[in-house]
């Protein structure tokens, strides 16, 4: 029983860093079909944020706390940059998207080498999150990976509200819902894109921060973790952010449970296969929004 | 060179109902341009280049000869039929591996064993999916043929459910990411990081030979010459004009009695093969076959140079390739960061900005010509359906 409750933690806090990369990308890919590789790159910016305040700020709680913030806002930037830049031009070419992102997650890697090198870094973590949380049951659960699975809930939560209660939030779904009709009605969709391509890489900031009290940071933290999250958005289905909450926890502990039995790297077969059989079941994801589109 | 002959290539595996569409187009005018046109890559492949170029050169250039069979087979597969393929390396790996296995067996002799099993796994005997291998029988159509079940199985399941875009793009690069994992994950059987490595002998013949070297340079730029006919046959024949149907409007083909699903499966798998069979030369060429030369890098790696190359044509794939393999070789040990934001760049600016690729150029310049002297002569179709072949679909 203890044993099937830690697996079924750590599956949860898998898909709480699953997550958190997650929504970015499904926000994103749901309202401009762009897929973006560099969002890993911007994973990446948000954790060499922390680590460069962690240098100039003493005190490891304050530096986290802090972090948080800059490393969206960093983040933001970069991904606005990028819309500015690049992925403007390719509205109409989905699958170029990720072939230009690709290559400016490669510019961006080669960058992190160049100003931090090589070699990874690492960031202490406050006191407060190192430890563990004892349960009842001889139950442990380490609190940096509750900290993650919080932080993944308020972002969730955050989104869910400022897209339903806000006029932002009324723009970005109007444009998702169908582009053309929002910009007959007067929505400024190329502005409403810009704004949810700053959330979204912003959002990836936040799971860079998060990533800190994982493990090392380095210039090809990114690759790994943005295929997984490119699963959970395909699995998820197109323009809802539940979708990917479901998918990200039911993925992690899928792999946390065939890590259990088996080993990791079966675990990642079997999860490849989980998913292609799933997607027999439903090919555009666990839901998607009605259109009377042929596809 | 088997190109020459207008036949049209066999077409058993052609999924469509070979009912009453014509001929793709009356290609009699084409015929002595292609034959002049092979005849020059075959004098170039297999006089001109050993001729000028060292021993070492000459590997390398097989090298390179390998991961143009890869683009070849992508260019069927996203320039003709828009399925952006980012897990090649897969294909071209389980080609490797298969080959790799065999000559690391007979290497070690009737009963032996790869000297890399006793010293990770401590095995006493050979793994039971190892022992095949050890036939040439088996391991040689193996290359080829087991990618291209592996892609048969991933692709039938996936385009029968209509999964495609970005969707099939993820997926085929979660595989690269999978297979790379499982073969680090089983050190003890498969090598693990290292791979196979180290291997001396090719059918008998010692690879270090540069006599030998050069045996396997010719066998390699004769495939891919092969492999060029067999795609100009194929993307000219019926069915060829039935993938780029299906890539421009999948919908349209349904509804005109096709299935789109068998016409995609057949150039995934055809494509799949052609990366298998890659995989398979690039062993004896290189000597080694490892997990960091199929996954997800080099796998996008090989859509880089069909991506400058051009995607929708038959050359382009293939000189995109060399010249990005040999621009990485030239310019990656001396400037190691250069190359990599040089890379990056080349990828931004050719697809945002020339999705056609460097042989759209030529093509711009030829359309420039020709609607100077259509003006001339008079609006001539075939010139223009001519032009709109290097065109590459928005989606």
């Amino acid at each position: 029983m203890t044993v099937l409750f830690g697996q079924l933690f750590t599956g949860i806090s898998i898909g709480a860093v699953l997550l958190l990369i997650a929504l970015g990308l499904a926000l994103t890919f749901g309202q401009m079909n762009v897929i973006n590789m560099a969002h890993g790159e911007f994973i990446m910016a948000g954790a060499y944020t922390t680590y460069v305040l962690q240098q100039s700020i003493t005190g490891a709680g304050w530096s986290l706390v802090v972090a948080l913030p800059v490393a969206f806002v960093v983040a933001g930037t970069m991904g606005v940059l990028l819309e500015i830049l690049l992925i403007r031009r390719l509205y109409a070419r989905p699958l170029d998207t990720l072939l230009v992102t690709w290559g400016v997650s490669l510019m961006l890697q080669q960058l992190a080498r160049d100003v931090f090198g090589s070699p990874n870094v690492q960031t202490r973590a406050p006191e407060l999150l190192t430890g563990n949380v004892a349960l009842p049951g001889g139950l442990t659960i380490a609190n940096n990976r509750l900290f993650i699975l919080a932080l993944a809930l308020a972002a969730v939560a955050a989104l869910t509200l400022a897209l339903r209660l806000t006029p932002l939030g009324r723009r970005i779904r109007a444009v998702v819902q169908n582009r053309d009709l929002a910009a007959v009605s007067g929505i400024p969709t190329a502005r409403v894109d810009r704004t949810t391509f700053f959330i979204g890489s912003g959002l990836a900031g936040l799971a860079g921060v998060a990533l800190t009290l994982l493990g090392p940071i380095g210039p090809t933290m990114g690759t790994n973790l943005i295929i997984d999250a490119f699963l959970v958005v395909v699995v998820g289905g197109i323009g809802q952010l539940k979708g990917s909450v479901i998918v990200a926890f039911a993925l992690g502990v899928l792999q946390a449970t065939g890590e259990y039995l088996t080993t990791l790297s079966v675990a990642k077969v079997i999860v490849f296969v989980a998913i292609v059989a799933f997607l027999q079941w439903r090919p555009q994801g666990l839901f998607t929004l009605r259109t009377r589109s042929l596809a | 060179m088997t190109a020459v002959t207008p036949a049209p290539p066999s077409v058993a595996d052609d999924p469509a109902p070979t009912s009453v569409v014509p001929p793709a187009r009356p290609d009699g005018r084409f015929r002595l341009r292609t034959a002049a046109g092979f005849a020059f890559g075959a004098a170039l492949l297999f006089a001109v280049a050993p001729l000028v170029l060292s021993d070492f050169r000459l590997s390398l250039l097989a090298k390179y000869l390998c991961v143009a069979m890869v683009a070849v087979g992508i260019g069927i597969a996203w320039g003709r039929g828009g399925m952006l393929t980012l897990g090649q390396g897969v294909f071209f790996g389980l080609g490797g591996y298969a080959m790799a296995m065999h000559l690391k067996l007979a290497d070690a002799g009737p009963g032996g064993m790869p000297d890399f099993m006793q010293l990770y796994g401590q095995l006493d005997e050979l793994p039971v999916w190892w022992r095949p291998f050890a036939s040439p029988w088996f391991a040689l159509p193996a290359t080829v043929l087991l990618p291209m079940a592996v892609a048969f199985g991933l692709g039938s399941l996936v385009f029968r459910r209509r999964v495609r875009g970005a969707y099939f793009a993820i997926l085929s690069q979660a595989l690269a990411a999978a297979m790379v994992i499982l073969l680090i994950g089983q050190q003890g059987t498969t090598g693990g990081t290292n791979g196979l490595t180290d291997i001396k002998g090719f059918f008998g013949y010692d690879l270090d030979d540069p006599v030998n070297q050069r045996m396997v340079y010719f066998i390699i730029a004769g495939t891919l010459l092969a492999l060029l006919a067999l795609t100009r046959q194929l993307i000219r024949s019926r069915y060829g004009e039935l993938l780029v149907a299906v890539r421009d409007g999948e919908e349209r083909v349904r509804f005109l009695g096709y299935d789109p699903a068998s016409v995609k499966l057949v150039a995934y798998v055809v494509a799949a093969g052609m990366a298998g069979l890659a995989g398979a030369l690039f062993v004896p060429a290189v000597g080694i076959i490892s997990p960091a030369l199929i996954g997800i890098v080099p796998s996008i790696e090989f859509v880089i140079g069909v991506a400058v190359g051009g995607r929708a044509t038959l050359l382009g794939p293939v000189l995109g390739a060399v010249a990005v393999a040999w621009a990485r070789t030239a310019l990656s040990e001396r400037f190691p960061g250069t190359w990599t934001y040089l890379q990056g760049l080349l990828f931004v600016v050719v697809v945002a900005f020339l999705p056609g690729g460097l042989a759209s150029l030529w093509a711009l310049a030829r359309r420039r010509d020709g609607a100077v002297e259509s003006r001339r002569r008079g609006w001539s179709p075939l010139g223009r359906r001519r032009a709109e072949r290097t065109e590459v679909p928005a989606a």
